[in-house]
């Protein structure tokens, strides 16, 4: 465990210096892009959690990324146009402040992880798969057709949210904005897998009728997983619609699940840090490889075909070993 | 609500109107099915669920197309989206997935989704972003009148028999034939039938390049309704993934009645909902409030039929 704590160490203080490098020789574009890294890794974070320390593979992570980004659209839209989001019971004029938009963002992805994770949890195996894969299309249709909030179009916003005490135009005190809320995560998920609630769902994942003797019920862990993974990857999905200050259907489609899952499983599945790592090595990849060719996406195909076929520990499992690696 | 693009004017609901409707259902169903029909079997038989499945879709759609714009033959477009989609399948059934029937479901669920990376980027590089068009040749193309004096168009109606004829070939070739008995012996037990010294890794290969050119069939044709592009695959596949988690996984009349019920309702659906909104409340709101509902809908038949019975309406305990 000692190699992997200053591997992790190590790739948090990467994610810091990078972009203060970047700010001291004025390279705005790189500080957006480790953003973007903590924002992505942020929402792999939180599918890790349902998929590595619950063995729950969800295909539909994009929904609640997809909601926690229209939470922001649609409270920021209204702020920004003065038209009421609604009068009753109170005035409410939308918001464009990011603790609110958050704790929307996050309210919101939870009650829907609520609604999807207990019809889906019904079932598990590749019906789980394919349920989780359904319900997330069903709501990228639905903002296809909601015409009040962009359709197919999305929705912008003109200026990035504010924040009490920061200034968030700034790019590098967004992106310190967003590294504490991807650390604070990081704290929490490592709490919550030496948790009792984390060793029971570990459990779960390896043998439920041991946990079912007992006195468990699976069912209910795997669904608070569930809910506690929706709602980081719903928070993450505020913080990256205010990054790109745009929201869109896109961000709901199942492309977006198989991209946040391709995060956590380049890094190493129920690795702590695998979805920084992974997050950052796909940036970097379709930076770099994207600058290319166009046809980039061939070549992450065949690298992920190769990685699944052969190198099954991810990155920090090729670099560090599978001692401690997910069984 | 991808498939079916007809009949947008407004035109009093009447008898004729849902007729035709449930034939556009049936159409939408019937195509469903030979994409479902692939994926159950392969589910069935070999425990490996495909998110490429889409991508032999795609593979068949532009196979057609091509040998469409050299040959001008139809016939000889939908010969060339079976061979090449089987052909894709067996292809990629002995290089990548024969190697996933032991892994889990995610490693499943990974490789499957870099291979529809590649196809996509594969073909968008082959034959570039625009897409291409695939016509409906002549002898198939404009209305037929039907008895009780509906207007339908021909094509949509031999894509409803072709669809049928297929799907009663399947039944029979898996009810009655040997590769069927081998097949259902699969689903069973497959160590038995290894033993039993049937070639299992031949057997594998088989299903796969089948469900892959009934995939790529479906492709094509509904690639002369629709245009055939990078991309067309993947919603058809979600919706097969609909289908059979209704109908239950692995089991063929499973995704023959989940196909049609999904067929069916979402395009009954989309036609009627709008219009019944439109009877409580005012015509712009309940167009909106309307289409956002019917896209939805197969979701909800989804949901309900889960609720009730969570292995599907045919499944075993999966």
């Amino acid at each position: 465990m000692g190699r992997e704590k200053l591997f992790n160490a190590a790739v948090l203080l990467v994610m810091l210096a990078v972009p203060l490098l970047a700010w001291q020789m004025d390279e705005p574009f790189i500080i957006t892009l480790a953003t973007k890294v903590a924002i992505l890794a942020l929402a792999g974070v939180g599918l890790n959690i349902a998929l590595g320390l619950g063995g729950l593979v969800s295909l539909g992570h994009a929904a609640f990324f997809g909601i926690g980004g229209y939470a922001m659209g649609i409270l920021a839209s209204h702020a920004q146009n003065y038209e009421p989001l609604f009068a009753w019971p109170f005035l409410f004029e939308g918001s464009n402040q990011m603790p609110l938009i958050w704790l929307v963002a996050v309210l919101a992805s939870a009650a829907a992880a609520l609604v999807i994770g207990a019809l889906s949890l019904r079932t598990s195996g590749v019906y789980f798969i394919m349920i989780t894969l359904a319900f997330g299309q069903m709501l990228y249709y639905f903002a296809i057709s909601w015409s009040a909030y962009g359709g197919e179009d999305g929705l912008s916003i003109w200026v990035r949210n504010e924040m009490p005490g920061v200034n968030t135009l700034d790019p590098i005190q967004f992106f310190a904005v967003a590294f504490v809320l991807l650390s604070l995560t990081l704290w929490f998920a490592a709490r919550l897998a030496k948790s009792g609630f984390g060793l029971a769902l570990s459990a779960a994942r390896q043998s439920e009728e041991r946990v079912e003797t007992v006195g468990l019920a699976p069912f209910k862990l795997r669904l608070m997983a569930f809910v506690i993974s929706g709602a980081i990857t719903g928070l993450a999905g505020a913080l990256f619609a205010d990054l790109n200050r745009f929201v869109s259907p896109t961000m709901l489609s199942w492309h977006t699940s198989g991209e946040i899952m391709i995060f956590v499983i380049l890094g190493g599945v129920g690795r702590l840090y695998g979805p920084v790592v992974g997050a950052a090595v796909y940036i970097l990849l379709e930076h770099l490889l994207g600058g290319i060719s166009e046809y980039w996406q061939i070549f992450l195909g065949l690298l992920l075909l190769g990685m699944v076929l052969f190198a099954r520990g991810g990155l920090i499992g090729a670099l560090l070993g599978r001692e401690v690696a997910h069984d | 609500m991808m498939i079916v693009a007809l009949t947008k004017e407004r035109t009093p609901m009447s008898l004729i109107l849902i007729l035709e409707q449930v034939l556009n259902g049936l159409q939408f169903g019937v195509m469903l099915f030979l994409m479902a029909a692939g994926l159950t079997l392969v589910f069935g038989v070999m425990g490996l669920i495909n998110l490429a499945h889409g991508a032999l879709y795609m593979v068949g759609a532009f196979a057609a197309a091509a040998v469409a714009g050299w040959t001008g033959s139809f016939v000889l477009a939908l010969m060339a989206s079976l061979a090449a989609a089987a052909a894709a399948g067996a292809l990629v059934e002995v290089t990548v997935i024969r190697r996933l029937y032991d892994r889990d479901h995610l490693d499943q669920v990974l490789a499957t989704f870099a291979l529809i990376l590649i196809f996509s980027e594969g073909t968008r590089w082959l034959f570039g972003s625009f897409p291409l068009f695939l016509d409906v040749p002549s002898y198939l193309s404009g209305p037929v009148m039907l008895p009780g004096g509906i207007q339908y168009p021909l094509y949509r109606l031999a894509i409803i028999v072709i669809g049928l004829v297929v799907g009663a070939g399947l039944f029979w070739l898996i009810a009655r034939t040997r590769i069927g008995v081998q097949i259902r012996a699969g689903e069973a037990d497959r160590e038995m039938i290894a033993a039993l010294g049937v070639d299992i890794s031949k057997l594998y290969t088989l299903v796969f390049a089948l469900g892959a050119a009934l995939a790529g069939l479906a492709g094509a044709l509904v690639g002369a309704i629709q245009s055939v592009q990078v991309g067309m695959g993947e919603p058809v596949l979600i919706l097969a993934f609909v289908v059979i988690v209704i109908g239950g996984i692995g089991s063929i009349k499973g995704a023959l009645v989940g196909a049609l019920l999904v067929g069916l309702t979402d395009t009954l659906g989309g036609v009627f909902l709008p219009r019944l909104f439109a009877l409580l409340m005012e015509p712009a709101s309940a167009a909106s409030l309307g289409a956002s509902l019917a896209s939805m809908l197969i979701y909800i038949l989804m949901a309900a039929v889960l609720l009730v019975r969570p292995s599907g309406l045919f499944g075993g305990s999966a």
